[in-house]
């Protein structure tokens, strides 16, 4: 059954290594299944298979050129995921931020103090 | 290619399927670092990272002592963490328990173990945050991800991406 892709299920399908070997390979230029087949040396059916999870969360784009079908990335659709987990780095770097001030406090202090014990 | 952070940014990093590294550079020396990780009144002003305001901050800095933090948010949702220390080498290390209050009801309680290290070169400390999580499934909880493997690997790739995008 057809259903919504979640977040989740973009990160699910980009966590496979030959899904990310095929994202490495469509990113700078579209390629079809075929060239996907001799650059990453998986049976068609495979490489098929993994553009189908790809294309289900917005990874991928596809466009008719003729009879082939040419696969490119769909960097904007994955970038939202990515500032998703950036978000848990940025709450550490800016309470870092704040420890910055703390120590300098501290070390002003500590100068002030004329001790120093290092 | 190598994403590029620069140093004043905590790098977080995913070395096992249970774990969570977090990891700072900071322009001071290490007992200094210590002073401001475990007194309660330098603690209130970077943990909350300007995101709310400090309602309780308790830290019992023994073997088997207790620590609680709550942070109350601009919207006032309160966000609350406590556990408990089990080893204190002082300037060097803490190992603690962390139990995070806001669990989903249905969702049991689960407590990481968190190491906390501080080495010196040079006057300036690294300080490094290991958190360790009983499964991958709490891990993932706690970086908000669902993903199977190679969550590391995705973010490499996801950092290109967002590099390339401009």
């Amino acid at each position: 059954m057809a259903r919504a892709a979640t977040t989740a299920d973009a990160f699910n399908a980009i966590a496979e290594p030959r899904r990310r070997e095929i994202l490495d390979a469509i990113g700078g230029e579209e390629r079809s299944v075929n060239d996907l087949v001799s650059l990453l040396g998986l049976a068609q059916p495979q490489v098929s298979k993994h553009l189908r999870v790809l294309r289900e969360v917005g990874a991928v784009a596809v466009r008719e050129d003729g009879r082939r079908r040419l696969y490119r990335l769909n960097g904007r659709a994955l970038k939202p995921i990515h500032d998703w987990v950036k978000s848990y780095e940025r709450l550490w770097s800016e309470r870092f931020d704040e420890l910055d001030a703390v120590l300098g406090d501290l070390k002003q202090k500590e100068q002030g103090d004329g001790t120093s014990d290092e | 290619m190598a994403p590029v952070t620069s140093s004043r940014t905590a790098t977080v990093t995913l070395p096992t399927d249970e774990q969570i590294l977090i990891r700072r550079e900071f322009d001071a020396p290490k007992h200094l670092v210590y002073e401001a990780f475990t007194t309660p009144e330098l603690v209130s002003r970077w943990w909350t990272a300007k995101r709310g305001e400090m309602k309780v901050c308790e830290i019992d800095l023994r073997v088997g002592g207790k620590w609680r933090y709550v942070m109350q948010t601009q919207d006032g949702m309160e966000v609350g963490f406590h556990g408990e220390y089990r080893e204190i080498e002082p300037h060097e290390r803490i190992v603690s328990t962390e139990i995070f209050e806001g669990m989903p009801e249905g969702v049991p309680e689960e407590a990481s173990v968190n190491t906390a290290t501080f080495t010196e070169e040079d006057g300036r400390t690294t300080l490094e945050i290991l958190v360790q999580h009983s499964n991958k499934t709490f891990r993932d909880m706690h970086v908000e991800s669902g993903m199977e493997d190679g969550l590391q690997d995705a973010l490499d790739l996801l950092e290109e991406i967002a590099i390339s995008l401009g």
